[in-house]
């Protein structure tokens, strides 16, 4: 074995000149993206698209139009399950949607929705405490092609068995075959569950707020985000919850380097869950004049 | 060559056990970072703290944006990838499994040697797969050292055997002795 040692920092000036590629070229910015993660999806593009290496990859990103997509494609990791983490869900059937349901009209924004698995466990719960006719629920991601998938509501029959088992964990009193048909290996969720559902693009780098939600829930994607992004993203929930209003991040996340998190209190901080505090919040609203 | 900075370990099937016996016989004064991804369907915090009770050093779940500390054993997290940043402080993910695992001990193991290079030990402990063969490619391939526990002594041999084919290794040792090399290892 005498592969000669990879010159790591080499790779990392690589890695520099492909995010500011696919900034100037293309407009997306993964500039304040956690490293380690990006690294990795980064060497898994090049090794999907037999490239030689990094500097292969930007150059094909440069000369080929359509070649973005792919890309885009394998930096998002539209990895879910429905009713993911089931105490979670269970917590927000018992606690939260009890108090969402003092509002006359509840808005939910679901942030980075991979292929709709959480926004359609979302509506289900919300079915089932009677609240869905006046809800709507924004989710939204960056990746197209997850947001179509997730219009689509289709899924692989095999992951259906893991997730009757969570739905049940999370407290549901029916089951979960009661919400899809199967067809031979996919299972198809029934359209009636989309009917307060909106999918829409929206890259939390970039776009502003655009609702005054009771309820945020983001798990899972602000875990690749650097600290100065994690915080700007939590400022922008902040901005769009009411005074009162839930936010719900994956249960292994941090607040603890964030400066927002002052405008947070925590409800259930095992399963990261937290208020909006009634308080004037401490720094200064979204950046836009 | 350079002082270790860190420790590496993967197991998986058997891998409690082993890293009861291999925590209990390490040098309380080992200064290095000590990493653990070991594949369980169980609750990580209740390992954790059932590991500390055998453990010369402290056992904590590795916490995300937490730093790397020095003399303390960070466990991976259930149902996510850890990974290192270059200033030394943890990062989540939920990529797709490797080796149908997530923790994955491939992912450790590459992004532990992105950060230390030549200054990581790499172990490989039982499991009946063959998650942790490549990962010690990488950290072979950057300078870093490989420890394999000898498959025959191992509860499940799939897994040490699989890292020994793919990446050889610098120490292959039943597990009783692993411990001793890294004190060794780390504290001349
Ligand atoms: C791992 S999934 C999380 C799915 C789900 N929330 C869960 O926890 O099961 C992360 C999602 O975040 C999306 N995402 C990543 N960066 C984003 C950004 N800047 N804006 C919007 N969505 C983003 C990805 O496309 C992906 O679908």
């Amino acid at each position: 074995m005498s592969t000669p040692p990879p010159d790591t920092e080499l790779e990392q000036l690589e890695l520099d000149l492909f995010v500011e590629a696919l900034k100037r070229r293309h407009g997306h910015d993964f500039s304040q993206y956690a490293r380690a993660s990006l690294m990795r999806r980064v060497r898994q593009l090049v090794h999907d698209h037999h490239c030689s290496s990094i500097s292969a990859l930007t150059a094909q990103l440069l000369h080929e139009p359509d070649f973005v997509i792919q890309v885009v494609q394998g930096l998002s990791v539209p990895v879910s399950e429905m009713f993911r983490d089931p105490a979670v869900f269970r917590a927000l059937r018992e606690q939260v949607l009890p108090i969402l349901a003092s509002y006359p009209q509840i808005n939910i924004w679901q942030a980075g929705c991979a292929h709709g698995q959480e926004a359609y466990s979302l509506a289900i719960l919300l079915e089932e405490e009677g609240l869905y006719e006046r809800s709507h629920i924004f989710a939204t991601d960056f990746n197209p092609d997850a947001l179509q998938r997730a219009r689509e509501g289709i899924y692989p029959a095999k992951d259906a068995q893991q997730w009757s088992r969570n739905y049940l964990e999370a407290g549901g009193s029916l089951s979960l075959a009661s919400y899809y048909s199967a067809r031979y290996d996919f299972i198809r969720l029934h359209e009636r569950l989309r009917r307060n559902i909106t999918f829409a693009n929206h890259n939390l780098v970039v776009d502003k707020v655009f609702c005054e939600a009771h309820l945020v829930l983001c798990r899972n994607v602000l875990i690749y985000f650097s600290n100065p992004l994690q915080n700007r993203t939590l400022t922008l929930f902040r901005d769009s919850l009411v005074r009162g209003g839930h936010l719900c991040l994956g249960l292994r996340e941090t607040l603890d380097f964030a400066p927002v998190a002052v405008d947070f209190t925590a409800v259930d901080p095992k399963l990261r869950l937290y208020r909006r505090s009634s308080q004037p919040t401490s720094g200064n609203r979204d950046e836009s004049p | 060559m350079n002082r270790p900075e860190a420790i590496a370990i993967g197991c998986s099937m058997g891998g409690f056990d082993a890293l009861k016996i291999l925590l209990a016989a390490l040098d309380p004064r080992l200064p290095q970072v000590v990493l653990v991804c070991c594949h369980t369907a169980g609750n990580v915090e209740a390992m954790c703290e059932l590991l500390a009770s055998h453990s010369t050093l402290p056992v904590v779940e590795a916490r995300e944006r937490g730093p790397a500390s020095g003399n303390t054993v960070h466990v991976a997290p259930g149902g996510y990838h850890l990974l290192l940043e270059h200033d030394r402080h943890f990062a989540l993910s939920v990529d797709e499994r490797v080796c149908f695992s997530r923790p994955s001990i491939d992912v450790l193991f590459e992004s532990a040697a992105d950060v230390y290079h030549a200054a990581l030990i790499g172990v490989v402990l039982t499991g009946a797969n063959r998650d942790g063969a490549d990962g010690l490619v990488q950290i072979r391939s950057r300078g870093g050292i490989a420890v394999i526990q000898t498959p025959t002594s191992a509860k499940a041999a799939a897994m040490p055997q699989a890292a020994l084919d793919t990446a050889g290794t610098d120490y292959c040792l039943p597990l009783e002795e692993i411990a001793p090399l890294l004190n060794r290892l780390c504290l001349t």
